[in-house]
């Protein structure tokens, strides 16, 4: 539909010329016309590709050429935050000779190496828990009356429309030594004096999974709603016990859900910032939180280049499965 | 068969406790009197009274506003494209890279797309003098790049879903490209629009890190504010505006869902009605 981009009267003409060109025994002129007026017709289509695309590469892959510029050039130290960027881009000698010289000191330095880690295993668990939390969730869900359905995945998706900061604040208040975490367990006897627990790595796990856990139930409803029924009826109907029938049937054909889920939850959870910073101890080394604290902090715009440039890295493998996985789901509904 | 049936109710149970006690809690010692937040001394609306007296919230609230809107327009505007190239262009050249270009900046991590485009602006001043220092522009501009992606996504779907002879046949009666989208493809995928144009408003009312990066003085937003009084600890009033952005927010998405609900329903009588005529 998108060729025909010229005026139903033009083409009428177009296509009389043509045949007219044929007849005339002037094949060739008649195949060069067809493809100039192609050309043309193209025109209306590209360039509805065009706007959003000059939008996403002029503000989302420009801008990562210049982080990376910026990381590969000297550690501007001694300049003001906003120092104007052609004074470092100008030298490329210079640049070149300097340039890797913020990732070795990522490299050399262990809190990088340990923030790094840190923020792996952070994100990694808080997916683990994610799963284990979110998938008994979906089924049930996915199992519902439909009537029940709607409902309960709109109270799934309600949180998510609510402020992600404002969530996060909540726990605060929850977790605190005087707060209601705290003063519950007391009242019950469970405790005598009050644990600690915000500024805690288990707030901090607490709050990634609570903040991204719709994330997780999501794609899995999506997958599992899908599932089709006959195949449990036929595992039972062989005298399948239910837990192996989930073992062997369910689990299997959910895991396209599980990958979207948990590559939604560990791709964010990597890079946060917001939960370590309100819900972590002052020293939980997170790399979201240490590009933030050179960034604003010591006003290191290279060595911040060159954190994000590392976490763009460690992520790289994630989103690949991520997009694969997409991409095979679409193919397989298609 | 029963037990695990009971297992899953009583997870389903636990993990809805989970996601929503804390919103409750929020909302409940919002109404507290004390200033301490956790010890109940009895009702009162004090904080509601507060936070309209607050100046800096109210015009941080206000920024926010209209950054959200502006962004929700614009990337309504700008994700439908996006949606429709993806959807109906199967094959153009650099397709991959605009498919990894519209999905990628869901899942960066919010640091890092606020560090780069920073340093995009820095290095826009400095070239072309253009935006002389940061403020609402550029935190509209930032927004604007993460929202349509998420618009392109909604929209990408429902076109998917959407049944293409319609438009096929609309082209085989002589109707041209543009007006078969205007008259035939925006109404069917309005739903999808409404929706996109809602998660980038809340989106962008709720942007921290990003707003952070891509402000300047002058143009904190509201949760900048937030964000700085709560790192100092809990206070009343940012728990009396969180029930009230808590209240905005439930009510917008029982409205949207009911219409949504209702309009399926209609959907689905039509769809009965059309084959019970033939």
């Amino acid at each position: 539909m998108t060729t025909r981009g010229i005026p139903a009267v033009t083409g009428r003409i177009i296509r009389q010329a043509e045949s007219l060109l044929k007849r005339a025994g002037l094949e060739g002129l008649a195949i060069w016309l067809a493809r100039r007026v192609r050309r043309v017709r193209h025109l209306g289509r590209n360039l509805v590709i065009a706007i959003p695309y000059a939008w996403l590469l002029a503000f989302f892959l420009i801008p990562f050429v210049i982080v990376l510029k910026i990381a590969l050039s000297d550690a501007a130290i001694a300049q003001p935050p906003y120092t104007p960027l052609w004074e470092w881009v100008g030298d490329q000698y210079l640049n070149i000779k300097v340039n890797l010289g913020n990732f070795m000191f990522l490299v050399e330095d262990n809190l990088y190496w340990k923030s790094y880690l840190n923020s792996v295993k952070v994100a990694l668990v808080s997916t683990v828990a994610c799963l284990l939390i979110g998938y008994p969730m979906a089924y049930g869900i996915a199992r519902a009356k439909s009537a029940y359905r709607t409902i309960l995945l709109m109270l799934v998706i309600l949180p998510f429309w609510t402020s992600f900061l404002i969530r996060v604040y909540a726990w605060i208040g929850i977790l605190k030594n005087n707060g209601l975490l705290n003063n519950f367990l007391m009242w019950l006897g469970v405790i005598d004096s009050p644990i600690v627990m915000l500024q805690t790595d288990f707030a901090v796990y607490l709050g990634i999974v609570y903040s991204y856990l719709p994330f997780m139930i999501l794609p899995l409803y999506a997958n599992l709603e899908k599932l089709d029924e006959t195949l449990l009826e036929a595992a039972y109907d062989l005298g399948c016990k239910p837990a192996r029938t989930f073992l062997t049937v369910t689990l299997p054909l959910s895991v396209p859900g599980i990958i979207a889920g948990s590559m939604l939850v560990f791709i964010p959870a990597v890079g946060e910032f917001v939960i370590p910073a309100l819900l972590g101890a002052p020293d939980t080394l997170m790399i979201g939180r240490i590009l933030w604290d050179e960034f604003f902090g010591n006003r290191d715009w290279p060595v911040a280049s060159a954190v994000a440039i590392a976490l763009l890295l460690l992520l790289v493998i994630p989103i690949v499965i991520l997009q694969h996985n997409q991409a095979r789901n679409s193919e397989a509904n298609s | 068969m029963k037990r695990r049936s009971l297992f899953l109710i009583s997870a389903m149970v636990f993990g809805f406790a989970f996601l929503y006690v804390p919103i409750i809690s929020l909302i409940v010692y919002s109404f507290n009197k004390s200033k301490l937040v956790t010890v109940w001394a009895g009702f009162s609306t004090q904080w509601y009274g507060a936070l309209l007296q607050n100046d800096q919230i109210l015009q941080a609230a206000w920024i926010s506003l209209r950054i959200a809107t502006l962004n929700a327009t614009v990337a309504m505007a700008l994700g439908t494209i996006a949606g429709f190239v993806l959807a109906r262009f199967k094959r153009f050249r650099g397709r991959t890279l605009f498919t990894g270009l519209v999905t990628a900046p869901l899942v960066m991590p919010e640091v890092i797309t606020g560090l780069s485009l920073l340093l995009l602006f820095v290095a826009l001043e400095s070239i072309i003098g253009w935006p002389s220092g940061r403020g609402f522009a550029t935190i509209t501009i930032a927004h604007i790049t993460f929202s349509l992606a998420y618009v392109a996504v909604i929209v990408q779907s429902r076109l998917a879903d959407m049944d293409e002879s319609i438009e096929e046949a609309a082209l085989d009666l002589g109707a041209r490209p543009l007006k078969i989208f205007f008259m035939i493809t925006l109404p069917i995928i309005a739903p999808a629009l409404v929706a996109g144009w809602l998660l980038a408003f809340t989106l962008s009312l709720d942007d921290l890190v990003i707003a952070s990066f891509v402000s300047g003085p002058g143009s904190s937003t509201l949760p900048m504010v937030i964000f700085s009084k709560v790192r100092l600890g809990v206070s009343p009033e940012i728990n009396a505006l969180a029930t009230i952005l808590v209240a905005l927010v439930a009510v917008g998405t029982i409205i949207a869902g009911v219409a949504m609900l209702r309009s399926q329903k209609v959907r689905e009588r039509d769809v009965q009605m059309a084959a019970a005529d033939n």
